[in-house]
């Protein structure tokens, strides 16, 4: 039997313009650095329990910085 | 108002000064949408309204779009009316953009939440025996004059010297041009007291204004930018709001199921703002047309303007809550 697929979250730093609304929406995956850029947290895996809130961050983020990477198990 | 020429096609000669445009502009944005991928007007130097933003995003390979004249007026500006970072082309958007975030991350907007609580409570209090107000003049217009003068340390008795400018520059000047000379002129006076007030001043006061002239924009920017970056605190920090809140509160007013559900429930109202925010987007972004480009079989012209930023249908981007505005 195959292993669930697993979901990683990523901010494409370029394209990111500090909206902020990933971090106001999901703050268990995203953060900010200094400047109120935002940035995934650690590798950007995404606990079991949070892919709703990765795929709202993704779908709110106004600059499509936002990139949700699947992983078939 | 009324003297302005009557608009016979919404989708060939729109024009949102017009008083139908002002009452209720959603039908005519539907209307919009059905007959026309992008409408036009030679009002105002020319200006198209795409129906989806996103299709016509400012590229930055092509540059055909720049955000150099944010706004869109009856005549051509004689200058540039610089607020950086939102009438910054690349390269020069993202240094002037990092100088501005900080100030408005979710954590430091959560140390001005006191304030404005207490300010609130503080506008409702005068008008609350009286059993009505003007909400828009008594309350949507003096937050966030207050509070902006509250981040830059500045008095906030000088809120009104704000909202007279700000009317001058961004509703009278649009169509009248002695209004924006005089608005350029005090823009001009208002903008280097700040800043020679926040030069004077740095490394004494903890708040944005000498935050400004003492850190980062002094010692990153022109001077030019500093000026512009000033500007545009001002006006986006106190037109922009007092729009959002005023909407808010209309929906509120000419929705009563809605505003007794926010009252028997204050924990919707977070999601409530989201939505609001969503559906009355208080700006409307423009852009100049800077080289000659085609989209969707419109040829834009250089000079030209287009209008991108518009409240989208409510099936281009999935709720972010299920609460109910309507």
């Amino acid at each position: 039997m195959a292993n669930p697929s697993t979901l990683k979250v990523r901010v494409d730093r370029d394209k990111c313009q500090g909206h902020n609304r990933c971090k106001a929406l999901a703050p268990e995956l995203f953060e900010l650095d200094e400047y109120g850029n935002a940035r995934e947290k650690g590798d950007g895996t995404v606990p079991p329990g949070l892919e709703d809130k990765a795929y709202l961050a993704k779908s709110n983020c106004p600059e499509f910085a936002v990139e949700i990477i699947e992983t078939k198990g | 108002m009324s003297q302005r020429p009557p608009v016979k096609d919404w989708a060939t000669d729109f024009d949102h000064l017009d008083q139908r445009w002002i009452n209720d502009p959603f039908p005519i944005w539907d209307d919009m949408r059905k007959r026309c991928p992008i409408a036009h007007t030679d009002r105002f130097m020319g200006v198209y309204f795409p129906r989806a933003t996103r299709t016509c995003a400012p590229s930055p390979t092509t540059r055909s779009i720049s955000p150099r004249a944010a706004s869109s007026c009856a005549r051509r500006r004689r200058r540039a009316f610089p607020a950086p970072p939102i009438t910054s082309d690349p390269p020069e958007h993202r240094p002037a953009r990092m100088v501005l975030l900080p100030p408005f991350t979710p954590d430091a907007m959560k140390k001005l939440e006191p304030r404005a609580r207490a300010l609130a409570n503080e506008l409702i209090d005068k008008f609350a025996k009286r059993g009505s107000a003007d909400a828009a003049v008594e309350y949507a217009q003096e937050i966030p004059v207050r509070l902006i003068a509250h981040m830059l340390g500045l008095p906030e008795a000088d809120g009104n010297l704000y909202r007279k400018w700000i009317k001058m520059v961004l509703e009278d000047g649009i169509t009248d041009s002695q209004h924006r000379r005089r608005g350029r002129r005090r823009d001009d006076a208002l903008l280097h007291g700040l800043r020679a007030r926040a030069h004077g001043e740095a490394g004494r006061r903890p708040d944005q204004l000498s935050h400004q002239g003492a850190g980062t924009m002094a010692s990153r920017c022109s001077m030019e930018n500093v000026i512009g970056s000033l500007r545009l605190l001002l006006i986006a920090g106190i037109d922009t709001t007092w729009s959002g809140i005023g909407s808010c509160i209309w929906h509120l007013a000419t929705h009563p199921r809605i505003a007794a559900a926010s009252v028997a429930e204050p924990a919707l109202m977070p999601t409530a703002i989201e939505e609001f925010l969503r559906a009355y987007a208080p700006v409307t972004m423009a852009r100049e047309v800077v080289k000659e480009t085609e989209l969707n079989g419109c040829t834009f012209k250089p000079g030209q303007m287009v209008l991108l930023c518009r409240s989208p249908p409510p099936t281009a981007i999935p709720p972010c809550s299920r609460t109910p505005t309507r």
